[in-house]
């Protein structure tokens, strides 16, 4: 079977960097239906991207650095925020995991050439692409880039005189992007997987991908409707969300919260599914509750889809509703609990190396336990009535979108990026990178959930007196943390460069597929499709030894 | 495994197409469930306005448009059913006759707003606004479901015109007609969705 595979093309069997397809130079990647190219397409465009929503969070920070006017009016600082949560969220992390380390690692941990569609994969990546240029391009028309933040709340969203149409289109697309690379996950996974790689087989990030490509399939075409009503509402005004017309703005938020609370697993489940591939293979452990960690990601995916009115406690609804949906949260934590209880039971005992895609795995688990459990707190109905709109709240999910997604695709990035292009960084500058970033993001944070408490609201321009020192400390951080990005971008784009070239094709001693293959990969993935014979994670020498101590 | 080891061969995989196909069918069927919500909201809220709205509305032209598109869905099922028998002539017939009808539902579609707009029944029209707000809802959410309902037929049409090259082209033939069979199910939803939208504004008064 396996010969017939290898003599269709030898072409087949040469790095995917060196690859010669139909095009040549740009075009031979910008064209190519390559999961692997498609994956590194994404990782260029998403790094430039969180560069730019780095830089307006920068903005924020600096603004709020005194009180009253510190460098801009207003207007541009309700811009900042906007941009900054736009372009975060749709388009650094959404599809930060699945569409860049899904694309390129998915097909290989699962034994398969490519995705089950690579030509809809690559019209996927041009759509994120136009919806993205579509963002920048709404800063610069004239309007003005919407002010609205990323919620897009009507009635504002339709009264402001700012580009709305524009960014709720190019959030249209993005999520009509993320649909195609969850149906195509969907199907990859369940028809290519190579002979003998059963369901419980998969290594968990795959199972992460397909719960969270569900998710994107299922939810994000809510959020595409209620933004097309935007723009429908401000064209031509038919009045769905608009009291004087008879409609009601509440259901304009159910509808966003239908999808966007969904959406919040679908950017912490893959990170998820990372953090479970980096701890087995640091701490040389088997991981511990496989099945556990592989059903709880599909329980978040349920679970997560009924929760979203808790975003609205105080917006108005039934007191039987606020206690289900409070309840429902409250369950919606056990999952995400068990996945943590898991991996800390992996690391018991395990011989651990902190190198540092380890460093910002264990930073997860630290950061999104503080996040989770902050966001438990905010279920609480008496509670959240306290904390709604406060800089709590902001906390929260820079805590789990940041501590958790964000470090997770960091983790990622140290541990793959080797896999990706053949080369290695300065293990000894990421980890100074690590530990500015580590330490510029609580300065930053932290600070918010003290402030928030006391009672500052978030998005305001201006504050009152005693928050000054929360804010100056927060604003500080901001500065940590970004030396801390500027180091670790430097170190990553230097090792592309210059790194030292890696022979080894198991430089951190992983078993999963992607660690037997050559580094870079071959543009077929594999010489012969690999016939699957054992689970993902099985370190069997350390599991007998620590057995035996045990006894 | 045969099936898996069929992918590694041809590079081609009916079982895996017709499943992406499904999905996205079920992303479709969630946007327009998205109105459908609304719809059901504002109907539970304004019952009575509801139904003095909907009496404007021709059912006569929705039930000929009801028949226009249930024809035409058999018309690309036996599209599909001529090619798997080595028909190819009859099923490229089968396939213009579908974008004719599908033509037929918009034109009629467009007499139908035209008398509308005619009797300054459009959003943001001076009768619909003196109108209760029930009945700017029923008209509001008429045409965002209708019109995205006819962007729908457009894309359809567009995406049968497609085939039938592929098909003239020999590209879709017996032996591998899941392009075709994809269409046919899209062809299907728009029908699905107007057998909904059809009761629910024409007929329930």
């Amino acid at each position: 079977m396996s010969t017939l595979v290898s003599n269709i093309s030898n072409n087949g069997h040469t790095n995917y960097l060196d690859y010669k397809g139909k095009h040549d130079g740009l075009k031979g990647w910008i064209f190519s239906t390559d999961h692997k190219r498609i994956g590194i397409l994404y990782l260029i465009a998403l790094l430039s991207f969180f560069a730019v929503g780095v830089s307006f969070g920068f903005l924020i920070r600096l603004e709020l650095l005194t009180i009253g006017k510190t460098i801009v009016e207003p207007q541009t600082y309700n811009a900042f925020f906007t941009l900054h949560g736009v372009i975060m969220i749709f388009l650094f992390v959404i599809p930060g995991l699945p569409a860049v380390f899904g694309n390129f690692f998915l097909p290989i941990m699962i034994g398969a050439k490519d995705v089950a569609f690579p030509r809809i994969n690559l019209l996927s990546w041009w759509l994120y692409i136009v919806g993205g240029i579509m963002v920048i391009i709404s800063i610069l028309l004239p309007g003005g880039p919407a002010d609205t933040g990323w919620t897009f709340y009507i009635p504002y969203s339709v009264r402001t005189g700012t580009n709305v149409i524009f960014t709720g289109l190019a959030a249209f697309i993005l999520g009509f992007s993320s649909i195609l690379t969850g149906i195509n996950f969907v199907t990859t996974i369940h028809r290519l997987r190579a002979p003998g790689m059963g369901w419980f087989k998969m290594p968990l990030f795959s199972w992460a991908l397909y719960a969270t490509a569900w998710i994107q399939v299922l939810a994000t075409p809510i959020i595409g409707i209620t933004l097309l009503l935007i723009v429908v509402e401000r064209v031509l005004g038919v009045g769905l969300f608009d009291p004087a017309l008879g409609g009601d703005p509440i259901l304009y938020q159910h509808l966003f919260w239908i999808y966007s609370h969904p959406a919040v697993y679908i950017m912490i489940v893959p990170a998820m599914g990372v953090v479970s591939e980096i701890i087995p293979v640091f701490a040389r452990r088997t991981i511990f509750g496989y099945k556990f960690i592989a059903f709880s990601s599909i329980a978040i995916a349920l679970l997560g889809s009924l929760v979203w009115a808790h975003h609205m406690f105080s917006s108005g609804m039934s007191s039987t509703a606020q206690f289900v949906f409070s309840l429902l949260t409250f369950l919606v934590a056990i999952p995400s609990a068990i996945k943590v209880f898991n991996w800390t039971a992996t690391l018991y005992k395990g011989s651990i190396q902190l190198d540092p895609p380890m460093l910002y795995a264990l930073a997860f688990i630290f950061l999104f336990s503080i996040g989770g459990l902050t966001g438990v707190v905010q279920g609480a109905l008496s509670v959240d009535i306290h904390l709604t709109d406060t800089s709590f709240i902001v906390a929260h999910f820079h805590y789990v979108m940041f501590g958790g997604t964000g470090f997770g695709i960091f983790a990622a990035l140290h541990y793959w990026l080797p896999k990706m292009f053949g080369r290695m960084y300065n293990k000894k500058l990421a980890k100074v990178g690590f530990w500015f970033l580590f330490v510029g993001f609580n300065t930053l944070y932290f600070p918010l959930f003290v402030m928030g408490w006391l009672g500052m609201p978030r998005r305001y321009y201006d504050y009152l007196p005693e928050y000054s020192i929360y804010h100056q400390i927060s604003t500080v951080g901001s500065w940590i943390l970004i030396l801390g990005l500027i180091f670790i971008y430097y170190n990553l784009i230097r090792s592309l460069i210059s790194g030292q070239k890696i022979n080894d094709k198991n430089i951190w001693g992983g078993e999963t597929l992607e660690w037997q293959i050559e580094s870079p990969p071959i543009h077929d993935n594999f010489h012969e499709i690999p016939k699957v014979t054992s689970g993902p994670y099985e370190y069997k020498m350390n599991d007998e030894e620590l057995e035996k101590e045990v006894k | 495994m045969s099936a898996q080891d069929h992918v590694i061969h041809a590079h081609r995989d009916d079982v895996g197409a017709r499943m992406g196909m499904w999905l996205f069918l079920f992303t479709e069927l969630l946007l327009f469930g998205g109105l459908f919500f609304i719809y059901s909201v504002y109907r539970f809220i304004n019952q009575e306005q509801f139904h003095l709205a909907a009496k404007e509305l021709n059912p006569i032209i929705g039930t000929f448009n009801t028949i226009i598109l249930l024809t035409s869905s058999l018309t690309m099922a036996l599209a599909i059913a001529a090619i798997q028998k080595k028909n190819k002539g009859l099923s490229i017939f089968f396939q213009l006759i579908t974008i004719l009808l599908a033509f037929g539902f918009l034109i009629n579609k467009f007499f139908e707003w035209r008398v509308k707009l005619h009797h300054d029944l459009f959003p943001g029209s001076e009768v619909l606004l003196n109108k209760p707000k029930g009945e700017i809802l029923f008209y509001g959410l008429y045409y965002v479901m209708t019109g995205l309902h006819g962007l729908h037929v457009i894309i359809g049409i567009v995406l049968i015109a497609f085939m039938t090259r592929l098909t003239i082209k020999n590209i879709i033939n017996q032996d591998s007609y899941v392009k075709l069979e994809a269409a046919g199910l899209y062809w299907h939803l728009v029908d699905i969705i107007w057998i909904f939208l059809f009761p629910l504004f024409y007929l329930i008064t």
